[in-house]
């Protein structure tokens, strides 16, 4: 069945999108990850315009991160003055990147600075995965004793001025990190169409010592409303969110990832990296081999006749 | 005296196939609606060859038949291979380049039309391009031109179907065109030339019109209209949809 997409203006069959909604619903479901960095390059493989898919998928992240905002928020799993802090630095951070977004889309950049980011980013983040995943697997072979983490020292960040008590957190540290952390998130949430919780939570983590138990909620709690104030801006700015295929994409997607989130709880966490370090490695790929390779045709036409 | 019926005759001769031959067309439709389920159209353009007298022996009579799309302003940039990546460099700006392009014709084009006519009426696609809608595309980008050209064909924006259009008995002729799913929404000008020998004798232009009708046209109009409406809408539509989902597939597993 094909269905019209009245803002990307293409014609597309309704039940990829469902489909594709629900694969990646599976899959952001088994491994507890947003998805967004794995289907806004789908997006681009079927056709959407890249700066459609970038705008749509932000809306889409909002929703299906409302769910799991509110479960953590029952359960008392948000550090909000954290998330707030973040949150600022994140709105900052959206704007500056919408902005940078419409200046090299009208120097027919855009393309190019979003593929470029998604290599980057999903480069490193697979290639990362995959070794500390692969040495897990290695160790519980071998049986030994589990090695101890070791804690990068913050002497550094304990110089820094504006010291604030995080108390869920159980933190007593400078809020310039932490904006730091959220200005870097929102840039990339505008530009590549992502929520940023696999930047944010490593992040949030290693650089700021914040609490495992905390930093799921508190993370999501900053994505939902950065996300929410990219798509505005994108909608404002651009015209590029798309109500028909957000909602298309969502519905899919929710259904998988209840699927998913019952299949990841029968697999082995270390399995269920690697396996994830490998899509993250192949979309990487993919996208790397598009930018590398001689084109079949070097031409391309956009509308509007600036720059 | 038999200077004047000469030249009566060469003056008959001369003005006669203008009048003598007549195009009368019509469209299966001319409104082209683009709803939800819009997956692109087949229009069928046909019509008649009216006569007051038998037709011309001994020349060649063709059909021509285009369609064009709104104009727009496009620009058009080439890939090159800096640091290793294939990045876009160089571009042109084309104003008023038509969104669609298609020309049938009932014999092959170098045959129905002559490059005089061609530059006159703007019939095969590189002519179309420069036509008078068509701005700053200058001689010096033939390049770029051709790469529009072949890039939109690829995309079944841009196409020329030689024999496409059925003539019989000398008299009626039909042909279909094909439209995209992706078409710009506007008039499509749709014009008929009747050539003899590569001239052009009549010409019969309408229009057809392309228009997001329902749903898809509050959704366009809501979102370039009032944005800020439309971005909390989707956002407020996203979460519900999201929401219900989850909702449903609760009450289903449990």
């Amino acid at each position: 069945m094909q269905i019209y997409l009245p803002i990307a203006e293409v014609s597309v069959n309704a039940f990829l999108l469902l489909g594709l909604g629900g694969l990646v619903g599976i899959l952001s479901g088994m491994f507890g990850v947003g998805g967004g960095f794995l289907m806004t390059p789908l997006l681009f493989m079927i056709g959407i315009p890249p700066a459609v898919a970038v705008a749509t998928e932000a809306n889409q992240i909002v929703a299906s991160s409302f769910s799991g905002v509110l479960a953590h928020l029952k359960r008392k799993t948000v550090d909000l003055r954290m998330g707030v802090v973040l949150l600022i630095g994140g709105l900052i951070g959206a704007a500056l990147g919408v902005q940078v977004f419409n200046i090299l889309r009208g120097l027919g950049q855009v393309d190019l600075l979003v593929k470029l980011c998604y290599v980057l980013f999903l480069g490193v983040i697979g290639a990362l995965m995959f070794i500390e995943s692969l040495n897990a697997i290695r160790k519980s072979r071998a049986k030994g004793p589990a090695p101890k983490i070791v804690r990068r020292q913050r002497g550094w960040m304990d110089a820094l001025p504006f010291k604030i008590k995080f108390r869920t957190s159980g933190l007593y540290i400078s809020v310039i990190p932490p904006l730091v952390v959220g200005l870097f998130v929102g840039i990339l949430a505008a530009i590549m169409g992502v929520g940023g919780g696999f930047i944010m939570v490593p992040a949030m983590i290693y650089l700021l010592g914040m609490p495992t138990k905390v930093v799921v909620g508190t993370s999501l709690f900053q994505i939902i409303f950065v996300t929410a104030f990219a798509t505005m801006l994108h909608a404002t700015t651009n015209y590029t969110v798309d109500m028909v295929l957000a909602v298309l994409l969502l519905v899919g997607g929710v259904v998988g990832a209840q699927i998913g989130t019952r299949i990841g709880v029968k697999m082995k966490a270390e399995q269920l990296r690697i396996l994830l370090a490998l899509m993250v490695l192949a979309v990487c790929g993919k996208l790397a081999l598009d930018l590398l390779l001689e084109p079949s045709e070097l031409f391309s036409i956009a509308q509007g006749g600036h720059g | 005296m038999t200077r004047l019926v000469a030249l009566l005759a060469v003056f008959l001769l001369s003005i006669w196939p203008v009048t003598a031959e007549e195009i009368v067309a019509d469209l299966s439709q001319d409104r082209i609606s683009i709803s939800t389920n819009f997956d692109g159209s087949e229009i069928l353009i046909f019509g008649a060859i009216k006569r007051d007298q038998p037709q011309p022996v001994g020349t060649r009579m063709a059909v021509i038949i285009t369609v064009t799309g709104p104009r727009e302003d496009v620009t058009i940039r080439r890939k090159e291979r800096r640091l290793g990546i294939w990045v876009n460099t160089d571009s042109v700006d084309v104003a008023g380049a038509p969104s669609f392009y298609a020309v049938a014709s009932s014999i092959p084009l170098a045959q129905a039309l002559s490059p005089e006519a061609d530059d006159q009426w703007h019939i095969s696609t590189a002519r179309a391009l420069r036509g008078p809608g068509m701005g700053t595309m200058s001689d010096d980008e033939p390049e770029f031109l051709d790469a529009l050209i072949r890039v939109n064909t690829t995309a079944g924006l841009y196409g020329s179907a030689e024999g496409s259009v059925a003539v019989r008995d000398a008299t009626l002729f039909s042909t279909t065109v094909a439209l995209p799913s992706d078409l710009v929404e506007g008039s499509y000008a749709t014009r008929i030339f009747l050539t003899r020998d590569g001239e052009v004798i009549d010409s019969f232009a309408t229009s057809i019109y392309v228009q997001k009708i329902g749903m898809e046209r509050w959704i366009y109009n809501l979102a370039h209209e009032q944005p800020v409406v439309y971005g909390l809408l989707s956002l407020f539509i996203a979460i519900a949809a999201g929401w219900s989902a989850a909702a449903v597939f609760r009450f289903v597993r449990f």
